[in-house]
């Protein structure tokens, strides 16, 4: 039990002398991508490799005095791409693509002093340049890992990491030191946002909770990440569990609450399962529960599971979620800070912004605003997927532009395509093109061109991608996760759905374009939640970025980037074709024809737009467009 | 004017007063703001976003949920506002089966009066996609998910007035619904047909089953005396269907009107009121006269009530007034004793009722409401109905010459007006209590605690020396929460009457649509009128029910009264039709063991009791002849398991006690079938 601060401190530097005098240590990434990847299968081989020399081992951190290797699941490095990943200390040497037939070199190359294992080291995809330790890789080098800091490097599952690491030094100084106003007012002064979506300033919701008059309070952890594509959450409560309820504790601190909730979806089995271990860790170790650190600050969380709705990510919805009922928003006001969970004032934050909460105590706030722009200080995880070469999990600074994501984090886009555009902050968001690339990234910026940050899912696309499609995908994606609730969102989506399908499948209409841009206003003006508000986003800036694109498919039934089948014309070049007949014998419908020996034609009428006849030419002379 | 305290609306300055959200600051200055789902008796939901304004410098909020602050500037009509509106109309209308012409709500549909208001010609989408199945399962009430808008209004009114909530939202996006549990149909759940989802609902969505069809046939049957029985809450408010002000009284016209219509005889329900007062005040005189043990005494007029404590509290049907409703006395005399007295048999004389409620349709076809096969009353249409077939007709309704009510049905007193109102059954059972307990004369007649849309009123009558506690409540969730308190011994009554409609009978769900509250108010105030001008203002003074006594019910509570006059009650508080057969007998003698697998059996071994049964019915040989059947709660969870053999419960039968049921019980009942 560590019952004062003084007790934290000093188990705090034995644990971390233990941890520092580790002569090894292998940590396989448990992150749910390696995870799903086999990286449990080189877990238990790694292991077995280390116990079969005979080596000092531990399968946990290794105790003070003791030297040896320590075996741990770690949390997710990020890098998902080239997962299971393996870090090997010291030196921080990262493997990655690791199989469990690995196990012998790489364990061999650790205790033998070898040089590293070099097929399993990461290679840059464009510049073919071989990087061995983590931080000189591209994908990490031009990162600022602080939210994320301990995900990777220490075993998630064990508290002694987390205080070695510094935990629980952040609530220690605010219980023993600060005035829960000085607390808010710490957070507020730091320009904190949420990191959930919206950008409102984190410490003026933790001042209206606190000044909201009552006995009883709540703090919220909002885990429902929902946008596909998007799990910077996820790795936050996988990797660093115990660094979200330090944050939730000090907001429990701050705005005089005695109870938590973690609302976690039930897609999130191994956040659920290692959020359970961290609570309990901390309850039996009083870090948690009645008369923290013997300052008589009592603070409890609890674990909730979401059923996986998509609208309980807001806030009014996950509240009503919470309490049984059906997860649907209501008008705010009153909001949450005055009448949230039973009816109780409630604080309620994304796990980004509760993990960055410790950062800003230990920093301090002026050092924290050190990092990022004036108006949106701190870091900013992001999902980068799509169409680039390192895909992953990234923490950067605020600010940082679009280029240095793309191109110099994200190693430029595969196989030498050529960028179009992102999506950015998923269902909520929009695109952005290239003549953004050198916008600084922050909440406002992104505000003023159409998109928002959202919870951070960052999708790039390349020339081939039909940005109709992109909307059309979202818009479906919304449609399908709108609580019925508002006529704007319900109905509303459901008919920009049906426009968006009929552009894509060749039946748009000339009246469409007109009716698709003043329906996305209305639905933005009208709809009660943020779902509704931000639901047509994908939409109005495809309309503001890409309207030829938009009107090439309804008024030219055309596709330009030839992603819409329904709208391909595949048409045969006289002087290519040789006429061999083998894309006549290929057709399924009969609609290519001509003479032996003479150029063949394709009958449009008939065609059905399959593409056999593409892939079979020898001559290369049949084209798509 | 205090500039600090002012907001402008479209640029004109308003000055605050304490209003809860912007929308009633708007109608204030008469912009009538277009809503769905706004109601002022219901909790604020925030849904069909019609209600928009644009605020300078904050964009478009819902004026229902948003509170007022001083200095903005509302704009109610600005292209943004204006879009979002018509939008939003434009979207409703794209989804909403419209057929207007052959609905039951057609012209008295919000949906289109909204778009006729805001002009809406052109849909610019698609068409509704799909034809979902029609519900008309129960007695009252039929829903058509068709035309629903899913304002929730029936959501909140069930649940939150009516505290049932049978009716909720299902599934997500496009395919959101309002529907009862796991999609069940009305008749299936504890719905007590009230009827109040349908008086809230802007569409057709929730209608009340409409049975005039059934009425006009009776009417051209030459060999049916077709008798009409009126109910008081019907008088002040059928000439709203016909432009009268609110809680006009139109009596008169009423009956001349369904003289008119074909009905041979137009009698009054209200004579049935006086005499539900001379036996339900005997029953409350005889409990009082008990005790405390056998308090308080529920009225039973109201049928949704009943079965709201068939379904909610069947510990507390004892309590309940074993007084059949004034509508089901009626029926009972006509048919027992008028029908003699006319030389008619029962089964050629047709009672149709007239009633504000749609919870009357399903308590005339209650079965314990039938003698030989005859109902006491055969059909039962709401005000709205009968002003459905007054149009039909061609009746100029205003112009119709008043008649007075037929004899001998139609000798009222003014007791038996004010049941329309709720505390009007209170207030009728005190008048008549007072004097039954103190052979005195009461000179004042009101009780004005009882009176009124507060809803729960309590008072303390002092009888003769003995103090008599009454409570009236009016909407579900107002009894609901008195039971509660009851529970808890927090309060102690000795009398309480329950109306589940909020302001009693003149609010039924079968009365015109009222808009809001003024009008229920106005139908009351004009319920009291009528009492107060009637010459006779006391049951016991009705000389029409005291030669009924004398005639052919003897004295009240007498045996004769009991068999026409009262009537028992039966727990519905469980799962009923989802009963699991294992075992399906082939032979003709045969009897039926059912096993208890609730809760409560279930926890004390009934699964094992039903596995004995299996291997037993086997062993004796009778497997061809017991149909075994899974059952779910017999309603003696104390004593379980349980097990029914025909119609008896048998409880306490462990597994290892099956085997000499089956050699005692089984084998009597297979015997008695072979006899």
């Amino acid at each position: 039990m560590i019952d004062s601060r003084t007790k934290l401190d000093s188990l705090q530097s034995v644990w971390k002398a233990g941890y520092d005098k580790e002569k090894a240590r292998i940590l396989i990434c448990a992150g749910t991508g390696c995870i799903a990847n086999g990286s449990l299968k080189v877990y238990e081989a790694i292991k077995a490799e280390v116990e079969k020399r005979n080596a000092y081992v531990t399968v946990e951190m290794l105790l003070e005095g003791k030297e040896g290797t320590s075996v741990v699941t770690s949390g997710c490095h990020g890098f998902c791409e080239m997962g299971p990943l393996v870090r090997v200390e010291p030196g921080g040497i990262l493997y990655t693509r690791v199989k469990p037939e690995d196990a012998a070199d790489l364990v061999a190359a650790l205790m033998e002093g070898k040089e590293p294992v070099d097929r399993l080291l990461y290679r840059h995809p464009v510049t073919g340049a071989v990087y061995a330790e983590e931080h000189e890789i591209p994908f990490y080098h031009n990162q600022e890992r602080t939210v994320l800091g301990n995900c990777g490097v220490i075993d998630p599952e064990e508290l002694r990491e987390y205080i070695a690491k510094g935990g629980y030094q952040a609530l220690a100084k605010v219980i023993t030191e600060m005035k829960p106003a000085e607390v808010c007012q710490e957070i507020l002064k730091s320009g904190l946002r949420g990191r959930g979506g919206g950008g409102f300033p984190t410490g003026r919701k933790w001042e209206a909770t606190l000044m909201s008059p009552g006995d009883k309070k709540y703090v919220v952890c909002n885990g429902d990440e929902g946008d596909p594509g998007a799990f910077m959450d996820r790795s936050v409560m996988e990797g660093d569990p115990h660094k979200v309820l330090e944050g939730m504790a000090i907001a429990g601190f701050a705005v005089g609450a005695d109870e938590g909730y973690i609302y976690v979806r039930a897609e999130y089995p191994l956040a659920i399962q290692r959020l359970k271990k961290a609570v309990k860790e901390a309850l039996d170790n009083g870090l948690l529960g009645n008369n923290i650190l013997g300052t008589g600050f009592n603070f409890k969380i609890k674990i909730k599971e979401g059923a996986g709705a998509f609208v309980c990510g807001e806030e009014t919805a996950l509240i009503a979620s919470i309490e049984g009922e059906r997860g649907m928003p209501r008008p705010k006001p009153p909001f949450p800070a005055q009448s949230g969970l039973w009816g109780k004032p409630t604080l309620i934050n994304n796990v980004e912004t509760f993990a960055n909460v410790p950062i800003v105590i230990n920093r301090g706030a002026e050092a924290f605003r050190s990092i990022g722009t004036e108006k949106s200080p701190g870091t900013k995880t992001f999902a980068l997927t799509g169409q680039v070469a390192n895909t992953g999990l990234i923490e950067v600074p605020m600010g940082i532009t679009l280029r240095e994501i793309v191109f110099d984090i994200g190693g430029g886009l595969r196989d030498g395509k050529q960028f179009k555009a992102v999506q950015i902050g998923g269902p909520s968001g929009g695109c952005l093109t290239e003549k953004h690339l050198d916008m600084p990234l922050d909440f406002d910026s992104l505000l003023s061109a159409g998109a928002m940050i959202g919870s951070g899912g960052l999708v790039v696309m390349d020339q081939k991608t039909c940005m109709v499609e992109v909307a059309r995908y979202f818009m479906n994606f919304t449609q399908n996760e709108s609580c019925g609730k508002c006529v704007p969102c319900r109905e509303g989506t459901k008919r920009l759905l049906e426009i968006l399908e009929r552009a894509v499948n060749g039946e748009g209409r000339a009246e469409d374009v007109e009716i698709l841009e003043d329906l996305a206003e209305a639905v933005k003006d009208g709809s009660l939640c943020g779902l509704g508000k931000t639901a047509p986003n994908p939409v109005l800036t495809m309309l503001k970025y890409f309207k030829d694109e938009y009107i090439a498919h309804v008024i030219d039934k055309k596709c330009p980037s030839g992603e819409c089948k329904a709208l391909a014309a595949y048409a045969i070049d006289p002087e290519l074709c040789k006429g061999c007949t083998k894309c006549s014998k290929v057709c399924p419908v009969s609609a290519i024809s001509g003479e032996v020996r003479n150029p063949f034609v394709i009958d449009p009428e008939k065609c059905i737009k399959c593409g056999a006849c593409v892939s079979t030419c020898p001559f290369k002379a049949i084209k798509e467009g | 004017m205090n500039s600090e305290n002012m907001v402008y609306i479209d640029n004109q300055p308003v000055e605050l007063s304490g209003e809860q959200n912007i929308l009633t600051l708007v109608r204030k200055v008469g912009i009538e703001l277009p809503t769905f789902c706004y109601h002022s008796e219901l909790s604020i939901y925030g849904a069909c976003r019609m209600c928009v304004v644009e605020i300078e410098g904050r964009g478009i909020v819902a004026a229902c949920s948003t509170p007022p602050t001083p200095g903005i500037k509302i704009l109610t009509n600005s292209p943004r506002v204006q879009r979002v509106r018509r939008t939003v109309l434009e979207l409703l209308l794209a989804n909403h089966d419209r057929e207007c012409t052959t609905c039951e709500r057609s012209n008295n549909c919000k949906l289109q009066d909204l778009a006729k208001r805001f002009g809406v010609r052109d849909i610019r989408f698609g068409e509704r996609d799909v034809k979902l199945p029609i519900d008309d399962s129960g007695p009252s009430i039929v829903r058509d998910p068709n035309k629903c808008i899913l304002c929730g209004d029936c959501v909140r009114m069930c649940s939150e007035i009516q505290g049932i909530g049978i009716l909720n939202f299902a599934n997500r996006g496009f395919k959101v619904q309002v529907t009862p549990a796991f999609n069940k149909s009305l008749a299936e759940v504890d719905c007590v047909n009230c009827g109040q989802c349908s008086a809230v609902c802007p569409t057709g969505a929730l209608v009340v089953k409409s049975e005039t069809a059934k009425a006009w046939k009776a009417i051209h049957d030459n060999n049916k005396v077709v008798v009409a029985q009126v109910a008081p809450a019907v008088r002040v408010a059928l000439g709203e269907e016909f432009g009268t002000p609110a809680g006009e009284i139109v009596t008169g016209k009423a009956v001349s009107a369904l003289k008119k219509l074909g009905f041979d005889k137009v009698f009054d329900t209200c004579i049935a009121a006086d005499l539900t007062i001379m036996e339900e005040t005997t029953e409350l005189i005889d409990r009082l006269q008990k005790g405390e043990a056998d308090a308080p005494l529920f009225t039973s007029c109201c049928p949704a009530w009943v079965k709201y404590a068939e379904h909610n509290g069947s510990e507390l049907l004892k309590n309940l007034s074993t007084c059949r409703s004034p509508q089901q006395m009626f029926g009972s005399l006509v048919k027992r004793y008028w029908a003699k007295e006319l030389g008619k048999d029962p089964k050629d004389i047709f009672v149709i009722s007239i009633m504000p409620c749609t919870a009357k349709k399903y308590e005339a076809s209650r079965p314990e409401f039938e003698v030989e096969g005859v109902r006491d009353v055969d059909l039962v249409l709401t005000t709205q109905e009968l002003s459905q077939m007054i149009r039909e007709a061609g009746l100029d309704f205003n112009a119709l010459e008043p008649e007075a009510f037929d004899m001998p049905f139609g000798f009222t007193t003014g007791a038996g007006v004010i049941f329309g109102a709720t505390g009007g059954v209170m207030e009728a059972a005190l008048r008549a209590a007072y004097e039954m307990v103190t052979g005195d004369v009461l000179e004042q007649v009101n009780f004005e605690a009882v009176r009124g849309m507060a809803g729960l009123k309590e008072a303390a009558v002092n009888l003769k020396g003995k103090e008599v506690k009454i409570a009236v409540v009016h909407g579900l969730n107002n009894a609901k929460k008195l039971l509660e308190k009851l529970k808890t011994g927090e309060v102690k009554y000795d009398f309480v009457e329950v109306m589940a409609c909020p302001g009693g009978c003149i609010s039924g769900a079968g009365q015109p649509i009222a808009q809001n509250t003024e009008v229920k108010k106005a139908r009351a105030k004009s319920i009291y009128n009528a009492d107060k001008l009637s010459q006779l203002r006391k049951s016991q003074d009705n000389p029409v029910v005291a030669k009924f006594y004398e005639k052919w019910l003897q004295k009240p509570n007498s045996h004769e009264a009991h068999e026409t006059l009262h009537t028992h009650y039966t727990t519905r508080a469980r799962i009923s039709g989802e009963e699991i057969q294992l075992l399906n007998a082939e032979k003709e003698q045969k009897v039926d063991v059912a096993v208890c697998v609730g809760t409560c059996c279930y926890l004390k071994g009934s699964y094992d009791t039903l596995k004995e049964f299996m291997k037993e019915a086997e062993k004796s040989g009778l497997k061809d002849q017991i149909n075994l059947h899974a059952t779910f709660c017999l309603e003696n969870c104390e004593e379980g398991p349980s097990v029914r053999v025909n119609d008896e419960v048998i409880s306490g039968i462990t597994p290892d006690k099956v085997s000499s049921l089956i050699n005692t019980k089984v084998l009597d009942e297979l015997n008695a079938v072979k006899k």
